[in-house]
């Protein structure tokens, strides 16, 4: 497994070796100090794990395809945002928008979710294990939200 | 945008570290808030007999010690000054009406920018960072404090405009938003006798929970009240003399993460501003819910 210190090479150098399809594809990735930075692990295109030890900014996993994302604490808005395909999983509680527009792939939270959970969903399955806030799924096309806990009002 | 910050610190032995703990917090959100900055700090509660006053100056060289040896000698009491760049605290053994009135007499570009037994507010135009090293706030001590980064949308970049808005005796609020009810309710709080310094959205909010105070409303019911009245998109922090409140309008649009552990409660318009906090790593942390009023040191 690779190690990628982001307090060292910050977001764009993270992204930047997750992006470069040459040496990331089918391997394992472990970023450390993600110190809630935004934009982390987004745009990824091919298959790989990725696990962020601590918890994450705005639009963690954004417009993912293929990857398998392991966030361990909490996501800020838009995680996996605009989802095409592969994995994002979430081991603390996520804030507002999670999954908004996805396409495709699995969005998984083991905690809580806020509002706007789902919004605009075009395919993609989530599975929240606590609570959601208000209008989630609002405008939802295609796709599953599971939801173990309770809805908010819309 | 606007970025506000605020962080309570439950475990006292911490309380020696405050300042320091708090400055990558508020330079953090500079990025949502270049133009001013302020914050307010709760430390060096003063006695029973005498009251705080936080007040500024637009000219750093203001002679503040004439000032205080003019209040001493007009009402006859006792007047501490500790100036600081463009602020002064006052610390008076005199009424508060009796120095408030003398000020306005006597002083008419002093503004008040905050008054109490704890608390005092320090705010001012340029980059956060700045603003935050000018007050020498890095190595105070104190129990709580609440900051704000703005990026001005409603009215002009001053320091009049600036965050946090005193709201009564130690009581302050910093906002990350924009009302759309301002204008009528200026009006209505003018006709029960409020006055204002500025065109500023966020100086109504404050001068709204001031008059809800004022009438005896508790802060937790000047809160309730301030939801089915304040039309706008709100995240509001609300420093308190024993901690803070945090409340959210129910669209619930503005960004805002909370986080507690042992030591602290923090929270902030992004989390990033808290990932600097030590213990943040373990901190239980999720999203405060829409017109849910959150409240320590009640």
């Amino acid at each position: 497994m690779d190690i990628l210190d982001l307090k060292e090479i910050g977001v764009r150098g993270v992204n930047s070796a997750l992006h470069d399809l040459e040496l990331s594809r089918n391997k394992s990735y472990r970023i450390d100090n993600p110190m809630g930075q935004h934009s982390i692990a987004c745009g990824l295109d091919a298959q790989m794990q990725v696990q962020i030890e601590g918890h994450v900014g705005f639009y963690c996993g954004g417009m993912n395809q293929q990857a398998e994302i392991m966030i361990k604490g909490h996501a800020g808005v838009g995680v996996a945002e605009n989802m095409m395909s592969g994995m994002v999983h979430v081991s603390g509680n996520a804030s507002e928008s999670a999954g908004a527009t996805a396409h495709g792939g699995l969005l998984v939270i083991e905690g809580d979710a806020s509002s706007r959970c789902g919004i605009s969903m075009k395919g993609v399955d989530i599975v929240v294990g606590g609570s959601v806030g208000h209008m989630s799924a609002f405008m939802a096309q295609s796709g599953n939200l599971v939801i173990c806990g309770d809805a908010d009002d819309a | 945008m606007c970025g506000i910050v605020g962080l309570y610190l439950k475990n006292a032995e911490l309380q020696s570290q405050l300042g320091s703990m708090f400055k990558p917090m508020l330079v953090e959100m500079s990025s949502r808030g270049p133009d001013s900055a302020g914050v307010a700090i709760y430390r060096n509660p003063v006695e029973s007999s005498q009251i705080k006053f936080s007040l500024a100056h637009s000219n750093p060289g203001f002679l503040w010690e004439t000032l205080g040896a003019n209040l001493s000698a007009s009402l006859n009491c006792e007047v501490f000054t500790s100036p600081v760049a463009t602020h002064c605290i006052i610390i008076t053994d005199a009424a508060e009406t009796e120095v408030i009135s003398w000020l306005e007499t006597n002083y008419t570009e002093v503004r008040i920018v905050g008054s109490g037994k704890s608390i005092e507010i320090f705010k001012e135009v340029g980059p956060p960072e700045m603003v935050y090293e000018q007050f020498d706030l890095e190595k105070a001590s104190g129990t709580h404090m609440i900051g704000h980064t703005r990026m001005a949308t409603e009215s002009a970049v001053t320091t009049a405009g600036s965050h946090p808005f005193a709201t009564g005796a130690d009581l302050c609020l910093v906002h990350n938003g924009s009302l759309s009810n301002h204008n009528l309710l200026r009006v209505k709080l003018e006709y029960e006798g409020i006055t204002f310094q500025t065109e500023n959205d966020t100086e109504v909010a404050a001068a709204y929970m001031t008059w809800k105070i004022r009438s005896g409303a508790t802060l937790r019911q000047a809160l309730e009240d301030g939801i089915k009245e304040i039309d706008g998109f709100y995240t509001f922090c609300i420093g308190t003399q024993d901690g803070f409140a945090v409340v959210r309008d129910p669209i619930a649009c503005k960004h805002a993460v909370m986080a507690e552990t042992d030591d602290w409660v923090a929270m902030a318009t992004e989390f990033r501003a808290i990932a600097h906090l030590p213990g943040s790593d373990q901190a239980k942390i999720w999203e405060p819910e829409p017109s849910t009023i959150y409240i320590w040191g009640e």
